[in-house]
């Protein structure tokens, strides 16, 4: 057996650690090129397809962009969660519930004008998210039931709700049959940034989301309160910090930012709810919190590099006839590579030879 | 005299850090030789060579003139060191005697052999007068049995070095002195004793020779015969050590007052407390000894509002208080110093500036109108909270974890202080510090104390209570003995208290 060891380093390049997700990724496209080879094509001329595929054009660039609107709103959700050591694994559930809200506001119940109709979709879906993590905080302060499991089985109920509504009471008749909800209005309708593209106004409002994130976790209490609770909560605690309340606040943010993804997708990308509205974007969005190391700024980069690899995958898989599932490979080894990267920027491997 | 260890040279390094440079020295059969140093200094480090834990970089070990092998726990004890950890390595729902045989068979054996092994331990028992019954459960002996059984282990692997890491820290005066027979008759019998302890006063009386480490390195050595505690404790610390003076004490006027405190929870392990009557006034310390797992923690958390009693009064300023949250009792002004200051007291991944701050967070110079952090304003304040208490840091900035023990528990008291709080609750306020950061934290207690606080210490070092207290009580199984005035406080009379007399 090889035996090693880790040991912290005491000095930490700050050149190092800016460059380290660079270099994780440059290691894992290497690593993917393997299994791109294995799918017996070209790994060179795959990775220019995905390349092109993802940025080639002002219709790719766009097209990753829109991808990355729901993943940097789920990576927020995730990245507020996990800074407080909440483990909020229900990102997709809340993505649907803020979709619901805006399918029972947006459809036609209430009428504003689009200055104020698109932001109180906004605010309907963040509160309709935030309200599903709520009793969850409950059962898990009151009762100890781990938020892993009832946030990730709440998921299920939240997709199985949706689809009996879209299958009976909210299905739209003008749907010639398709299980989808009614259209949400013109005037909640979020409008197209790039003219004859799909990239619509949420993108801009997922950036400026994560800047305001960026600045209450660094510079507000609720940060600070964030940030004690989740290395310490004993110790916060101790000191008069209510870690409960934290919790709660944490998970309304965190929902909230989950739910509004539902809604750039439903009044964005869409115009209407469907059972197929997210491919996932919920669970995602861990991944794109990881990759940024749980900064909300980093989260903006990370969204975009994942949505471009889905993007450009399944360009790929379209012009080399590979299938698309290696979109879900590579992000896997990425994902390993820049976690295995944070490990270690924080600890260096010592070897002291082989055990007998 | 024939030296049953030799060590040579021995250096350790972990990245930058020297954790042992260039050490030297030798056992000899029959000694007692204690090694004393401040945390960090290269105790720790030290044995885990010694016993294979580490490899260390530079030099030799010698054991009865054969070279050790390095990183081999194995090795260590098969040669005859034994050592005992400061936590037991027991496994709870086994018996004594199973706790023995474990690791000394083969896994695949079938046959226990019970009875030589048990002839074994009743002929070590004898000549070591280490009284305990072979078949009972781990988890029915007290802490001195399991200190007791953890001997008895080393010694049934016929071990003739045996490595003491703070044997005395959960026992009572009565156990420790019997602790102090045992060692003696080992001694007699030939084995090697080094022992690891931060209570200057034990090493003093028990053991022949004393090593002080400082940094790394050897500070010091010298025959205990010789030696007196102001020059080893200097020798420690590196410097003079300046110990505050207790002045007079003028009780004002009563701030605090339980009456018929009840407490129980559903946890099986939970002492219940009975019947707590406490009266404490400002500018008076009353200390509360005990043997840990007697009820303190859960008193601590009623005198700091973490557990709401289940039946009695609370008084705080003649006042009766009915709410019971962290928060409300440090807003009526009560400050709690936690027993585990690193899990409780700091949050060691943020910085020194966002740790001395955590209790201000309602106070409209640190945070503004909006809730957002005044960074300037906090840091000037931390930075005034570290001078005040001589808390030594590079960066007001480095994560508080990086700040060595008795820097993070002068911080934690200075935060608390600088709230201006009117009683004080510290838990073992200086448990693993050493003798500089000791006398520093004393210093801040007594201040406090001059300052017409009140203030209540639950500790387990005697010493340190009564150099501290102006009155005493014992805790024992959940109940409260009368308060002791100085001129009841006697050390032995606690002790016996402490193991549950007049109860």
């Amino acid at each position: 057996m090889i035996n090693f060891r880790l040991e912290e380093r005491e000095n930490r390049n700050v050149r190092i650690q800016i460059l380290s997700p660079f270099i994780a990724v440059f290691v894992s496209l290497i690593i993917s090129c393997f299994f791109i080879f294995l799918a017996g094509v070209s790994p060179v001329d795959s990775l220019k397809e995905l390349l092109i595929g993802s940025f080639g054009s002002r219709n790719a660039i766009a097209e990753t962009l829109s991808r990355a609107t729901p993943l940097i709103l789920t990576g927020l959700a995730a990245s507020i969660a996990f800074r407080a050591k909440f483990w909020n694994i229900g990102a997709e559930g809340q993505l649907y519930a803020g979709a619901l809200a805006v399918t029972f506001f947006g459809t036609g119940l209430i009428e504003l004008p689009s200055i104020l109709m698109i932001p109180f979709l906004f605010l309907v879906g963040a509160i309709a998210g935030g309200l599903l993590l709520l009793p969850l905080v409950l059962l898990k302060n009151y009762f100890k039931v781990d938020e892993v499991v009832s946030t990730l089985l709440t998921n299920f109920i939240i997709i199985l709700l949706v689809s009996y509504l879209l299958e009976g009471p909210w299905k739209d008749p003008m749907s010639l049959g398709w299980p989808q909800g009614a259209s949400v209005i013109d005037q909640g309708v979020l409008p197209q940034i790039v003219a004859r593209t799909r990239l619509h106004l949420g993108f801009i409002f997922s950036i400026l989301f994560a800047m305001l994130v960026w600045i209450i976790l660094s510079k507000h209490l609720i940060g600070y309160q964030i940030k004690a609770v989740g290395y310490n909560s004993s110790a916060a605690k101790h000191s008069g910090i209510p870690v409960l309340k934290t919790i709660f606040i944490v998970a309304l943010l965190s929902g909230g930012m989950a739910g509004m993804a539902g809604v750039t997708e439903t009044a964005g990308l869409k115009g209407y709810l469907t059972l197929d509205l997210s491919p996932g974007f919920g669970y995602a969005g861990i991944a794109v919190a990881m990759l940024a190391a749980l900064h909300p700024i980093g989260v903006i980069a990370s969204g975009i590099f994942l949505a471009s690899i889905y993007v450009g995958a399944d360009a790929m898989s379209r012009s080399m006839n590979v299938p698309s599932y290696l979109a879900d490979v590579i992000v896997a080894i990425t994902i390993l590579c820049v976690l295995v990267s944070l490990v270690m920027n924080q600890y260096k491997f010592k070897f002291s030879g082989l055990k007998k | 005299m024939q030296p049953i260890l030799k060590v040579e040279s021995i250096s350790k390094f972990f990245g930058n850090l020297i954790a042992n440079s260039d050490i030297s020295f030798s056992v000899n059969k029959g000694e007692i030789l204690a090694i004393l140093g401040e945390n960090g200094a290269g105790k720790t480090t030290l044995m885990n060579i010694l016993f294979g834990h580490y490899m260390p970089d530079k030099g030799n070990i010698y054991f009865k003139n054969k070279p050790l092998t390095f990183g081999n726990t194995g090795n260590s004890i098969s040669l005859g060191i034994g050592m005992v950890h400061q936590h037991f390595t027991l496994a709870d729902n086994l018996t004594v005697l199973e706790n023995i045989i474990i690791g000394h068979k083969s896994l695949f054996s079938l046959d226990l052999s019970k009875k030589a092994s048990i002839e074994k331990l009743n002929s070590l028992i004898d000549k070591f007068n280490l009284p305990i019954n072979p078949n009972a459960m781990v988890s029915d002996l007290s802490v001195s049995e399991k200190q007791r059984l953890e001997i008895l282990k080393t010694l049934y692997k016929d071990c003739e070095l045996l490595i003491l890491d703070e044997p005395t820290a959960a026992l009572t005066p009565q156990e420790t002195e019997a602790l102090y027979k045992t060692i003696n008759n080992m001694v007699k019998q030939g084995l090697s004793v080094i022992l690891i302890s931060h209570k200057l006063h034990e090493v003093l009386s028990i053991s022949d020779r004393i090593i002080v480490l400082r940094n790394g390195k050897i500070a010091g050595e010298q025959l205990t015969k010789s030696a007196d505690y102001k020059s080893i404790a200097s020798l420690i610390v590196g410097k003079e050590i300046q110990y505050p003076k207790k002045t007079k004490s003028l009780p004002l006027n009563k701030i605090l007052k339980l009456e018929n405190i009840f407490y129980e929870t559903d946890l099986d392990l939970d002492v219940k407390i009975e019947n707590l009557n406490l009266e404490l006034s400002g500018g008076e310390i009353i200390g509360i000894a005990g043997v840990a797992g007697n009820g303190q923690q859960n008193f601590a958390k009623i005198l700091s509002g973490h557990v709401k009693p289940t039946n009695g009064k609370l008084f705080f300023d003649n006042k009766e208080i009915n709410t019971f949250s962290a928060k409300s009792f440090m807003e009526l002004g009560i400050a709690y110093i936690p027993e585990d200051r690193n899990k409780d007291g700091l949050v060691g991944d943020m910085s020194i500036w966002e740790n001395a701050i955590m209790t201000e967070t309602s106070n409209r110079e640190i945070v503004n109108n909006f809730g957002f952090i005044k960074s300037k304003k906090s840091k000037e304040k931390s930075s005034k909270i570290c001078q005040l208490n001589d808390v030594r840091y590079q960066s007001i900035d480095q994560p508080s974890r990086l700040l060595s023990g008795g820097n993070v528990q002068k911080l934690l008291i200075g935060k608390w202080l600088n709230r201006k709080p009117k009683l004080i609750i510290a838990c073992q306020p200086t448990r693993g510090l050493d003798e500089g950061a000791i006398a520093a934290v004393h210093k801040m207690l007594l201040e406090a104390r001059k300052n017409g606080n009140g203030i209540i210490i639950i500790g387990e070092d005697l010493d340190e209570l009564i150099t501290l207290s102006d009155k005493i009580c014992v805790m024992y199984n959940g109940k409260l003995s009368n308060p002791l005035t100085s001129s009841n406080i006697e050390k032995l009379k606690i002790g016996m208290m402490m193991s549950g007399e007049g109860f």
